[in-house]
């Protein structure tokens, strides 16, 4: 019985770090432009898909995935540039749905280029079993582990000791203040947006060598990252992965002992749960309004 | 004249169902049209007046449809007692949900009605005992009126055409009320609203569950015109083209949100020749509209149509 | 000094509201008679628009009682305060830009109408009924503020003295007892201010009591009968326009001692 649930926690930790560094970009992008991207999801898509052709295409690996993380990043650019920069005083709605259309718009980009099938990666490292007691564990669980932890770090360099960081966090506290301090808005925005879709891409090659993709396996996984989000509290950068980790665990386990149909589902309960109940999430707060 | 709209709305339907009984795209197309339409205009109360967005319109449509399908094939229920049953149903879930989902604003709102969604679809999908599973339910029997029994495309197009009807006389209705007003005011301003003794919790929850219920008569008329339901047609990708229907014609306008539905449930047959680019030029229309025209294609279209007959009044 | 003989209307009772480490209004106690103009002054920050959010349960008071005409007010929601007949206008306007000016005054008419949703949806004759009555009570108002002119203008197209009187143009339409009016004068010009001077004093006539934030001295001095002023969230000074003018910890307060 230990031994089955800490397989489960295995997959679940693997799955919640996916859902970690989706939920993670989201809060970044949130933060510096008071957007919820829909598209998020389709980074992690990206990454995972030109990573395999490129692959598949002759590139070697490693600058295969490398190639890959930029082809995302310069993507995650040009959405900011060519559709949230150009709607920037939009309504709450009107920026929804405009993700929504981006995502649904990457979607139909991916489906063009490659098609509908099922597409996988070879792992970093031969995939020989790590057997724990009487679970296994492959060496890919741990780099995503582990990569996800490298990542969240350096994000977390990034905005609490370079002059880059700040600024886009400037530009999250008051836009107008860090206009008139000389910061140029735009470009931090783009970074913002370039650093969003390198985590989601970085996401997608650590983990399709074990769950594979297709062109609509972002979907789930930006719905799922924007869960996390929430249950960490929305614009908490922290706790958007402890969220994602806590959110991938609860879908693993929830599917291990209840029911596999319904996993999915788990998800979207556990985030109408703390919409109803604490909204501001484990690590965020309630919002309120000046009269 | 308040309902000259509606008039030549029924004008041109009832015209275009007499004159081309036959052909394929006022039928068939037809019915789609008038589907989307009711289901535009049910969530253009909730989303356009009341401004509280929803991701999950398609949820209440296929609880509708479900409750009907279910009901008549597996336990030979008379379909219209499903039909009240349906809308038992779902104004049960969203009456119950109403109050902890209308709570929330802006993207929680959004996330909550989006997940509300998703789990009913989940719903459909895994209760196969009940509900078929991916596969749905087919054999759903015929339905009659008055001993007059629907088994026809043109006389769906009757039957869905007047729903649709009546969904814009109700609509036109609830706008132009105390209720509607109250509506409004939640959207303009939710704490003067307050103010001037509105109960903003209850009044938005009472639309949530009257959009709800329209959405439910159409989906059990669906469900007996299509003779069959699967979870597919109920996802939260149907949610999201209902809320494109209603941002495409325009917010808190019912002529709005039946235009959305007119282009969005033809745009499909225009789309059907791109083929591969379908869903690419979809998403592409939905980002520059949302980014050029933000107020939707028909209230930007009306007002610019205003204004150029203004300027020509002004010139004489 | 209290009106002993005159029920109050609205009694204030160890009033307090504290945001985390901050006391924003701390111990209040006053009262307030019928049919009055009723001002609150003090220097920025002081605390006036969060009482005024307390006295209408936007905020809920850390302590304290407030009672308007027998009816205990902290427990009730804003909506149900309206009910009691109390209603507002804002410092930050809440103008529903949305509806036209006449359809903003029609909400206000909300508590004298009683349509609901199903009556409204199938168009039963007595909701036209209702809707007639309803825009009369909408243009009476709106004539009494002067308005009638621009009925059918919409509310976004107005300009910012315009939509002042809106604001209580549509508080009026609800034939309130005690009207709170948040800065009413606020960036207003001097021709503005002298009409709405007027206006308040019209209001006052009619048999609304007026509870008034305000910053502008001049029309404080003119229109109140009894000011009390704020600072830091206590009472500093209580009276007439003339005692509290002449009070000098109110003149320290202001020339900041």
């Amino acid at each position: 019985m230990i031994d089955q649930l800490f397989q489960f926690l295995i997959s679940g930790i693997t799955v919640g770090s996916v859902y970690a560094l989706v939920g993670l970009g989201f809060t970044i992008i949130y933060n510096a432009s008071d957007v919820v991207n829909f598209a998020q999801g389709e980074f992690v898509m990206i990454g995972a898909m030109s990573a395999i052709f490129l692959y598949g295409a002759g590139v070697p690996y490693v600058l295969a995935l490398v190639a890959a993380v930029l082809i995302t990043m310069v993507v995650g650019m040009l959405l900011e540039k060519l559709a949230i920069e150009p709607a920037k005083n939009a309504s709450v709605v009107t920026t929804i749905i405009i993700t929504i259309g981006a995502s649904i718009f990457l979607r139909g980009a991916a489906l063009l280029i490659w098609g509908k099938d099922i597409y996988g990666l070879p792992p970093f490292t031969k995939d020989v079993p790590i057997s724990i007691g009487n679970a296994t564990l492959l060496p890919q669980n741990l780099y995503v582990m582990g990569g996800t932890a490298l990542s969240v770090l350096l994000v977390r360099y990034f905005f609490d000791r370079t002059m880059t960081g700040k600024a886009i966090l400037a530009c999250s506290c008051n836009r107008k203040a860090a206009a008139l301090v000389g910061i140029n808005v735009n470009r931090m925005l783009l970074i913002a947006y370039g650093v969003s879709a390198l985590l989601g891409a970085v996401a997608g090659i650590l983990v399709t060598p074990i769950t594979y993709t297709s062109y609509d396996s972002g979907v789930m996984l930006g719905l799922k990252g924007f869960c996390a989000a929430i249950l960490g509290g929305m614009g908490s950068s922290m706790g958007a992965v402890a969220g994602g980790l806590l959110l991938g665990v609860i879908e693993s386990l929830g599917a291990g002992i209840i029911s596999s149909g319904y996993k999915d589902a788990i998800a979207f309960i556990v985030i109408l749960g703390v919409l109803f109940f604490k909204p501001g999430g484990l690590l965020g707060q309630a919002d309120s309004e000046r009269v | 004249m308040r309902l000259a709209g509606l008039y030549m709305l029924a004008a041109l339907f009832v015209l275009l169902g007499l004159i081309f009984p036959d052909s394929y795209y006022v039928t068939v197309v037809g019915v789609t049209v008038c589907t989307n339409a009711v289901l535009a205009i049910s969530l253009n109360l909730l989303m356009g007046y009341a401004g509280q967005i929803s991701l999950g319109h398609a949820a209440f449509f296929g609880l509708g449809a479900y409750a009907s399908a279910i009901l008549t094939t597996r336990y030979g229920l008379n379909p219209w007692l499903a039909m009240l049953a349906g809308l038992g149903i779902s104004g049960t879930v969203a009456f119950v949900l109403a109050r902890p989902i209308l709570k929330l604003k802006g993207h929680y709102l959004a996330m909550a009605t989006l997940g509300m969604g998703i789990i009913i679809h989940i719903f459909f999908v895994q209760a196969d005992w009940l509900t078929g599973g991916p596969d749905g339910l087919s054999g759903i029997p015929e339905i009659s009126i008055a001993g007059w029994p629907i088994n026809t495309d043109l006389r769906w197009y009757w039957v869905f055409g007047t729903l649709m009807l009546f969904s814009t006389w109700v609509s036109l209705n609830i706008v132009d009320s105390r209720p509607g007003r109250a509506l409004a005011a939640v959207h303009g301003s939710e704490v003067a609203a307050q103010m001037t003794g509105v109960d903003t919790a209850s009044v938005k929850a009472q639309i949530f569950v009257v959009s709800a219920l329209l959405a439910s008569v159409a989906g059990s008329l669906f469900a007996h015109q299509q003779a069959f339901v699967s979870p597919e047609s109920f996802s939260f990708f149907f949610s999201i083209e209902l809320v494109t229907m209603v941002v495409l014609g325009g917010l808190a306008s019912t002529f709005g949100a039946l235009f959305g539905a007119v282009l969005l449930s033809i745009l499909p047959e225009f789309l059907l020749v791109f083929e591969d680019f379908e869903v690419l030029i979809y998403g592409a229309i939905l980002m520059i509209i949302m980014i050029f025209l933000p107020d939707g294609l028909f209230v930007s279209g009306s007002r610019f149509v205003t204004q150029l007959l203004r300027k020509r009044d002004a010139g004489r | 000094m209290q009106g002993g003989d005159n029920m109050a209307l609205l009694t204030v009772t160890g009033l307090e509201k504290r945001f985390g480490g901050v006391t924003a209004i701390a111990g209040l106690d006053f009262q307030v008679e019928p049919e009055i103009v009723f001002a609150i002054i003090g220097p920025n920050g002081a605390g006036k628009t969060t009482l005024f959010n307390l006295l209408t349960s936007i905020y809920e008071p850390t302590a304290g009682t407030v009672t308007f005409d027998g009816h205990e007010l902290t427990r009730l929601k804003p909506y149900q305060i309206a009910r009691l007949g109390v209603t507002r206008t804002f410092q930050n306007l809440q103008v529903f830009l949305n509806m036209t000016v006449i359809e903003n005054v029609m909400v206000g008419c909300h508590l004298r109408s009683r349509c609901g949703i199903v009556e409204a949806a199938l168009r039963l004759p007595s909701v036209l009924r209702e809707e007639k009555k309803v825009r009369e009570m909408a243009m009476e108002a709106l004539e009494f503020c002067g308005l009638e002119d621009i009925a059918n203008r919409d509310a976004s197209s107005l300009p910012y003295g315009m939509l002042k009187k809106l604001e209580v143009a549509r508080a009026l339409a609800a034939k309130p007892r005690m009207l709170l009016m948040d800065e009413p004068a606020a960036g207003l010009n001097d021709t503005e201010t002298m009409v709405m001077s007027n206006l308040i004093r019209d209001i006052r006539g009619s048999g609304i009591t007026v509870l008034l934030v305000e910053h502008n001295m001049g029309l404080v001095m003119e229109v109140s009968d009894r000011v009390l002023v704020l600072n830091y969230g206590e009472l500093l000074s209580q009276g007439t326009p003339q005692e509290v003018q002449c009070d000098p910890r109110v003149i320290a307060a202001y020339l900041g001692e």
